[in-house]
């Protein structure tokens, strides 16, 4: 089966975006690479959204559902997901880059031995080959990657492609579930989920971050409430976790997270090259700070030298404003 | 019990890095170097392990040039006790693949029951390695920890999920990468400084190791071109005369956000 396969996440009742942002993508592939486009979804609890996936373009959906897959452990999709791809041995395996993706990713490049090229935010068929694009120090450079083996297995970076529905359909297989005494050795004991409303970083499409400028943990509240107007994710910059001020997981930058989203609003951030490496792949930059001559204004589409405990409420005001219209 | 460390020397993250245009891979000669920040959390709550009395040797385990061993001695300044390194002309060039598999065979050449990772490194970025290893050494990997506990053989860590933290326990021998949760690595002293050149650093070569499939000739992946692209431009930039606010909103119309 020349093609592509898409391994889609669903987790606490839902597709993660990401997800559905490779299989909207690799639509648009399978064409030029020759094959038909299939989805495979583990979990549990996820046999009835198995279907859903035909509406983004999957033609076939394997699905696996079974509690053992219902854990949080990459390692027993591994069990499930690495048999059916040496059975119908597609051309290219996509994942999106979430914790879960990345574990997969790993470990079934080693079990199927194959290439792995991780971090891709564009993909496109190259005379007949898949090509992942990766940038490198926060996109500085572009490095053009490929395979020199017959499948092609990639890490999608979250925000790379926009999700769409194409109206299709798809039939929909049920795999064996089959999990080593190995992946089955690591016993959850207790879950403790993030609070509601809380988005996560890399798969946010606007961050809201604060840095130094915020003086005082309890200042993180004036980026938090324009994040909530916004629906964005709060994001902090080295600065402001190595002082404790915010945890480490918000951390933007080349020793936190790489973020692409649509909308990044720094505030009170200088824009050293460690967090610059982490967020100059969004699309827009927003940037307040008092101090006109922060490197930060360097590469913003739109700075403001001012005090950000004026500003940033203020556009908290007129968000929510325009919101109620 | 013995724990290994995997670290890895990176380019410093202050500077500005760059790509050999000839070969297409980091240009690791120029520019100054360090242990990769990720690792020093891996490196430290192995030696509160071992303080605490659940090991009794740590060493560290990395693949790089020979001259690596300079930003890898910060590790056994911290304290760790010995260090080996996999350097090898036909190393170079290795993919995710062949990184996992050379260090999967120092791995088993050193014996440790637990093998730590940082979460990844500031110049790869993967964020993969734990697991690759882990699955070539054919044991268990947990990945994300934002705490480990060692007791009696098993091992219970805290995983930072995509959805929460869940808590996990699991027998050794095992793999694990660890977060910036776990801990606040200590800067070394002056004594842990003196005291690093003296330590064992050994460094063995693919062919001591029996090291096959990695390198350029066994890497799975391959660069077709890398480009540069113009830097970002610099945008517009106002003072605030109290209507800074209505500007970047007026913008965000303009660019369709909102």
């Amino acid at each position: 089966m020349p093609g592509i396969l898409v391994v889609a996440e669903h987790r606490n009742g839902k597709y993660r975006r990401v997800s559905l942002e490779v299989l909207s993508k690799a639509r648009e592939l399978a064409g030029p690479l020759g094959g038909s486009l299939s989805a495979v979804v583990t979990g549990s609890g996820v046999a009835d959204a198995a279907a859903e996936l035909g509406a983004y373009g999957a033609e076939t959906v394997y699905v696996a559902d079974d509690a053992a897959l219902g854990n949080g452990l990459a390692a027993p999709h591994v069990d499930v997901i690495a048999p059916l791809i040496e059975q119908q041995s597609p051309s290219a395996v996509l994942i999106g880059a979430t914790a879960m993706g990345k574990d997969l990713a790993a470990a079934l490049a080693v079990r199927l031995g194959v290439g792995l090229n991780a971090d891709a935010t564009d993909l496109s068929a190259d005379g007949g080959a898949l090509m992942a694009s990766k940038p490198i120090f926060g996109g500085q450079n572009i490095v053009q990657c490929g395979w020199s083996g017959d499948l092609a297995l990639a890490l999608v970076r979250p925000n790379s492609f926009p999700a769409e529905q194409s109206g299709g359909s798809a039939s929909v297989e049920t795999l064996p579930v089959s999990i080593s005494e190995r992946a089955g050795a690591v016993a959850v004991t207790a879950s403790k989920p993030t609070d509601e409303g809380v988005i996560s970083l890399e798969e946010a499409s606007i961050i809201v971050s604060g840095g130094r400028g915020l003086g005082a943990p309890e200042h993180f509240a004036v980026v938090e409430a324009l994040a909530a107007e916004l629906g964005a994710a709060v994001g902090a910059s080295r600065a402001a976790v190595d002082a404790g001020w915010y945890p480490h997981p918000h951390q933007v930058g080349q020793t936190g997270k790489t973020v692409s989203p649509n909308l990044y609003i720094a505030c009170g951030i200088s824009g050293a090259i460690q967090h610059k490496v982490g967020m100059q792949t969004s699309d827009v930059i927003i940037a307040v700070n008092k101090d006109e001559e922060a490197p930060i204004f360097g590469f913003s589409d739109f700075g403001v030298v001012g005090d950000l405990f004026e500003v940033v409420p203020q556009l908290q005001q007129l968000v929510a404003e325009r919101k109620a219209g | 019990m013995k724990i290994a460390v995997c670290a890895k020397e990176v380019p410093d993250t202050t500077a500005e890095k760059r790509i050999d245009p000839d070969t297409g891979r980091l240009d690791r000669e120029s520019g100054d170097k360090m242990l990769n920040e990720f690792d020093k959390y891996a490196v430290e709550q192995a030696i509160r392990l071992k303080e605490a009395g659940a090991a009794e040797e740590v060493v560290l385990v990395s693949m790089g040039p020979a001259k690596a061993t300079d930003s890898l001695r910060q590790g056994l300044a911290m304290g760790a006790d010995g260090l080996l390194l996999v350097s090898d002309d036909g190393l170079a060039g290795s993919d995710y693949l062949g990184t996992a598999r050379a260090l999967a065979k120092a791995l088993e050449d050193v014996g440790a029951e637990l093998v730590l990772f940082g979460a990844e490194s500031t110049d790869g970025r993967g964020g993969v390695m734990a697991a690759a290893v882990g699955e070539l050494m054919q044991r268990v990997w947990v990945t994300s920890a934002n705490t480990l506990a060692v007791e009696g053989g098993n091992a219970t860590v805290d995983r930072q999920t995509d959805e929460g933290v869940d808590t996990v326990t699991f027998a050794l021998p095992a793999v694990v990468s660890v977060t910036k949760a776990i801990n606040e690595p200590r800067y070394p002293s002056l004594k842990g400084i003196m005291g690093a050149k003296k330590k064992p650093q050994e460094v063995k070569g693919a062919g001591d190791l029996g090291i096959e499939g990695a390198g350029e000739a066994g890497a799975g992946t391959k660069v077709l071109g890398i480009e540069t692209p113009p830097p970002r431009e610099t945008g517009v930039k106002v003072k605030d005369e109290g209507d800074g606010a209505q500007q970047i909103l007026d913008f965000l119309i303009e660019k369709k956000i909102l």
